[in-house]
Order: C-alpha cells, then structure tokens, then sequence
C-alpha cells in the first residue's frame, strides 16, 4: 500500500466525520439559542395576500375579511390563537405590549366559544382593534395554520411578509417583528 | 315467483348500501374510500410531522381528511386534491418531496454514492499489479530442465 493511499484511506473517512459532526454541532447550537426550529414550516401565504375569506366578530367586537387587510395604512399584524391554548396565554402579554406601542393587532379566535373567549379576554387584556371568530376552523385551513398561536404581518399593501408558529416572546420579537416594522413601515 | 322477482330486484341495492362506508363526516362508496386512503396515505400530518394524515389522531388530520373525502365525492382528480394540499401547508405536506432544485441532491444521493463506489473500485483494480506474463518458450524449456 502506497503511503498517498494509506493516507487516503485515513483522512476521507475521517475528513466526512468531522464534516458530519461539524453540521451537527451548529444545527444543535441554533438550536439551543433558539435559533432554529427543526419543526417550523415556511408558509406558502408569503409574498401572496391572504385566502378570501369573511369571519363574523365576537365579544362585540368587528370581524374582518381578506379585504379588509388589502391595504392597511401601516404594517399589522393578525394573530390567530384559542382561548384554550396554553402557548397563547404566554404570549398575551407580549401582545399587550405591542398594542401598546402602537401596532396594530387583529385578531381571529380559532375553534372557539363566545364564552371562553369573553372569559380569556377578560382574564388577559384584549390587544385586538378587530376579533373575528373561526368556530368551523376552515379560513385556517386555507390560510394554512397549523396550530395556535400563529402571528402574520401584513405589509401597507396587504402583503404577507413573516409567519410565525408559536408564541411571540422577546427574543422572537427582537429578531423578526422588529427589523420587519422596520424595513416595511 | 313476483316475489322473487321482486327480490332479485332489491339485490343490487342491498349490494350498494353495504359498499357505502362513512368516515370524517363523509358518506360514500368503499371504492372512494379507498381512493381517499390512498391520497391521505401520501399527505404529512402537519401537527404530528411523521405520520400521514390517515394514521393521525390530531384534529386537523381529521379536518383534512373530511376534505379530502368531500373532494373525493365530488369527482376532484386526486392531483388537484394534492395541489389544494401543497397550495395552504407547502411541499413540506408531501410525504414524498417533488423533485425541485430544493430536492436534487436527495434524489441524486442514489446515483451520486453508486458512482464514488465504482470510482473506489476502479481506483482499488488499477492499483493492483498485473499478473506476471506468461513463460516465454527459453524459460519453459529452462524450467523443464531444472526440474
């Protein structure tokens, strides 16, 4: 054996080892600082507008269809969540916060009851100027929701821009919400 | 005799109201529920992520297959059923992924490992040594000899 093919012999394997490891390790690392999500889907609504669709409002509140969100005057954002989700509660007062600060927020309950979304809203503050309901859960499927609580924005020409699968918390906020309300506003 | 005939009338019938199966809310023939299980057999469960919609429990799995079986009924050709899929949750829903430039490299791993193996053995066959040539006719004779 010739020492160029020992040498070949001990460094391919071991080269596609370390290569393997490497890609491992840095997947594993992102996703520790949660900066990767093996089970996140890309939404096929981005760069498209909304499915039609037109959902009744509840708890008093108005409800809204895709042409209301044809040209809204600034970036916002439509978050659908459930009053019996337990992601959905953690993320509402991270809500409140950005309503708070001026952005706008609608909402759709999905697979909901007046009840328990009065009873929700009451317990969490409401963050929505517009609540509509999807007791049947069909406009989610259209829209391709897989879960709750799912965040769109929408840009000023009623352009899905991110979708997010999960609760909005600080870190989510910082890294996507904000440099997109600054890029679309 | 009318009896019978009248019998023999309703068979057919009897036939058909025990091929008629109902399942996600969805009445129909065996032979569309068959069709439906084939096409929910190659969808991925979104909330599950590893099984098909036809082995999940998840609810939108269930909401999924109503559909499909509604679609199903009414004469929508599986591929537009497929598309109607993908259209809403992505390729990511395709138990087998299309072939896309996404997909290349997964489809072309088969062909791609067959021809660094026959690269190796070809390598490995040239770096063996030729066999010796045969004894010309002086060594044969030489050889007799000595022995």
């Amino acid at each position: 054996m010739s020492p160029l093919r020992r040498r070949l012999l001990f460094g391919i394997p071991l080269a596609l080892a370390v290569a393997g490891g490497e890609a491992f390790y840095v997947i594993l690392r992102r996703m520790q600082a949660n900066n990767y999500d093996p089970h996140a889907l890309p939404s096929p609504l981005l760069g498209k507008r909304p499915p039609a669709f037109a959902l009744p409002g509840t708890n008093g509140m108005q409800g809204f269809a895709n042409t209301d969100l044809a040209a809204p005057p600034k970036p916002m954002l439509v978050n659908w969540f459930a009053s019996w989700c337990v992601p959905c509660l953690q993320e509402a007062p991270m809500l409140a916060k950005l309503a708070a600060e001026g952005l706008t927020i609608w909402g759709i309950a999905y697979e909901d009851d007046t009840q328990a979304l009065a009873q929700f809203l009451q317990q969490n503050g409401n963050p929505y100027q517009r609540l509509a309901t999807d007791a049947a859960g069909t406009t989610a499927i259209n829209w391709g929701v897989y879960g709750v609580p799912e965040t769109y924005f929408i840009d000023k020409t009623g352009i899905v821009r991110w979708r997010y699968a999960g609760a909005l918390t600080d870190d989510v906020v910082a890294r996507y919400l904000n440099p997109l309300l600054a890029k679309y506003s | 005799m009318r009896r019978w005939l009248f019998l023999l009338a309703l068979l057919p019938a009897l036939a058909l109201a025990q091929d008629m199966v109902t399942r996600d809310g969805v009445t129909m023939t065996a032979a569309q529920e068959a069709q439906a299980e084939a096409i929910g057999d190659q969808l991925r469960c979104l909330v599950c992520q590893n099984e098909s919609i036809e082995d999940s429990d998840a609810k939108l799995a269930g909401q999924l297959r109503g559909i499909i079986r509604q679609q199903v009924v009414q004469g929508v050709p599986p591929s537009q059923i497929m598309d109607y899929m993908v259209q809403r949750y992505g390729i990511f829903v395709l138990l087998k992924p299309p072939v896309s430039p996404l997909t290349w490299l997964l489809y072309a791993m088969p062909a791609l490992a067959l021809a660094l193996g026959g690269m190796a053995w070809l390598f490995a066959a040239r770096r063996k040594a030729a066999p010796p040539a045969p004894l010309s006719e002086a060594e044969r004779a030489r050889l007799d000899e000595l022995l």
